[in-house]
């Protein structure tokens, strides 16, 4: 086979011999595999895309709480706020925060959701895709490029490394979710293929060691407050990356690295809530209410 | 080992919360639903560990229904299954278990009516799924393709006689698994196929000598 890309360096030179975006080397490559066409990756992509928005325009009407009770209403509050007063971030940045936190509690409502790449990290990619489109005039079309660029992050990195937070602790689920939004929002910004691969590369470095250590076992404490948190951390990372900084520790040794890091977690800290934040005394209490 | 696409990264489109405990279990019971194959009197679903123990926050326990009702992961209706008509129309119930030798995240369903089946299997990761045992053989179905499952009397010559009628539909064979459980006695095969099976070629495998479980399973979709 041609071309083949499981790393940032080969995606790289591939855009750059070829003359290629990102997206397009992606999807010439996954149908030089034979399992999809072009065009079945594109309608994945519009349908996931269409999935994010429903999930976003739902979410931010709801105050509905979650089966647990522990959450519902933080999309509310920060819509309040930003009513009267606004982040000192801007606008684009105040949407990115409040559509991922709507996504994130449309999902624990057991609302329909995309998840990118997994469900509890379902906020952060689509905040920053759509927020950005919206306040940028951005076509459906370079929504769905740009969603095909976060895609091929996610699977140049899940060739090393499980998208699990169970294998990899946090920093492989929500940690990814922000590599990938930062190189869509690059793509739509007109970055090149060095600084897409940079913006990854600057992400993860700044995840590495997340822990996912969920109170009562559950996708919420503190996965849904961490998805702005992430969206917002993929805003900066194309911010140093359209500015032409390089990340020291090439991309494919970054993924190495954090591959390594997830290794060394202990299972304690991997989706087990046997450690870290699941095991603090309010955390128990809450337990003892919930998991009845 | 297949890589992911990236389809898998970006998808599925589901109902939260979680794609191992909530669309991962409305995988197996969809992938559970294909293999009963039939309407049963009564089915308990048996949830392990973490499947047990954050299965309500997580849906999993409606997940499971869903599936069995033959609800795709993005479903809304999912979150409310067990007030749907469908639901009402099955007799179900729920046991929980701890048991360490099993999966994190494992889930047995038991059916029973004109044909009494007992299906083990687990969600492993990112909304994929894995049945592992199918009553009590081995078998290794993530519903990623067309799998003939066939439980039959062990004897030499069965699997070339059923590849041979595969191979005259001129469908590619993707992967094997076969299982017995002792020399001479019943043993299981799943074929997983690329394409389509005929009717002509099930019938042909129907008719061998000693077969006792015939069953085409369809791949899930994505």
């Amino acid at each position: 086979m041609e071309n083949v890309i499981t790393t940032f360096r080969q995606l790289y030179y591939v855009c750059k011999e070829q003359k290629k975006t990102i997206y397009d080397a992606a999807l010439d490559y996954e149908v030089s595999k034979g399992e999809y066409s072009e065009y079945q990756i594109r309608m994945q992509a519009a349908k996931s895309l269409n999935a994010m928005k429903e999930a976003i325009k739902t979410g931010l009407k709801s105050t509905e709480p979650s089966p647990s009770g522990m959450s519902g209403d933080d999309c509310y509050k920060l819509q309040k706020r930003f009513k009267s007063e606004n982040s000192i971030l801007g606008k684009t940045a105040q949407k990115i925060m409040t559509y991922a936190l709507a996504t994130s509690e449309q999902n624990l409502r057991m609302g329909i959701i995309a998840a990118c790449p997994t469900a509890g990290s379902c906020g952060i990619v689509p905040s920053v895709i759509i927020a950005y489109a919206e306040d940028n005039n951005i076509s459906e079309n370079d929504q769905i490029n740009a969603l095909i660029t976060a895609g091929e992050v996610g699977r140049i990195v899940s060739v090393k490394m499980a998208l699990a937070g169970a294998v990899g602790g946090c920093q492989a689920e929500c940690g990814v979710a922000s590599a990938m939004a930062s190189a869509a929002l690059t793509q739509m910004r007109g970055g090149s293929a060095k600084q897409i691969i940079n913006a990854v590369a600057l992400a993860l470095k700044n995840v590495m060691g997340l822990t996912c250590d969920p109170v009562c076992g559950l996708v919420e404490i503190p996965c849904v407050k961490r998805n702005p948190f992430l969206a917002i951390h993929a805003v900066t990372s194309s911010e140093l990356a359209m500015a032409g900084i390089i990340s020291k520790i090439p991309p494919d040794e970054v993924v190495d690295a954090m591959e390594q890091t997830g290794q060394l977690m202990s299972p304690l800290l991997k989706e087990s809530s046997q450690g870290g934040l699941a095991k603090t005394k309010t955390a128990i209490a809450l337990e003892k209410n919930i998991l009845k | 080992m297949r890589q992911s696409s990236i389809i898998d990264i970006i998808s599925p489109v589901m109902a939260g919360p979680s794609s191992s405990h909530t669309a991962g279990a409305v995988r197996l019971g969809l992938l559970a639903r294909n293999v009963y194959n039939a309407k049963p009197d009564k089915v308990t679903f048996k949830l392990y560990n973490s499947y047990a123990l954050t299965g309500k926050g997580h849906g999993t326990d409606k997940g499971l229904l869903a599936g069995l009702l033959g609800f795709s992961v993005d479903d809304y209706r999912i979150k409310n299954v067990f007030d749907t008509e469908q639901a009402k129309q099955i007799n179900y119930e729920f046991e929980y278990f701890e048991d360490f030798n099993r999966h994190p995240n494992a889930v047995d369903f038991v059916f029973e009516g004109g044909l009494n089946m007992t299906l083990s299997g687990a969600s492993v990761g990112a909304g994929e799924i894995l049945l592992t045992q199918i009553n009590k053989f081995s078998v290794n179905l993530d519903g990623k393709y067309n799998t003939l499952l066939l439980v039959y009397e062990d004897m030499p010559g069965v699997i070339s006689a059923v590849t041979g009628i595969i191979q005259k539909d001129n469908v590619n064979i993707a992967s094997l698994h076969c299982d017995r459980s002792g020399k001479g006695k019943d043993a299981s095969m799943c074929i997983c196929v690329d394409g389509e099976l005929s009717k002509h070629c099930l019938d042909e495998v129907s008719e061998l000598q000693h077969m006792y479980i015939v069953r085409y399973i369809k791949k899930l979709e994505s």
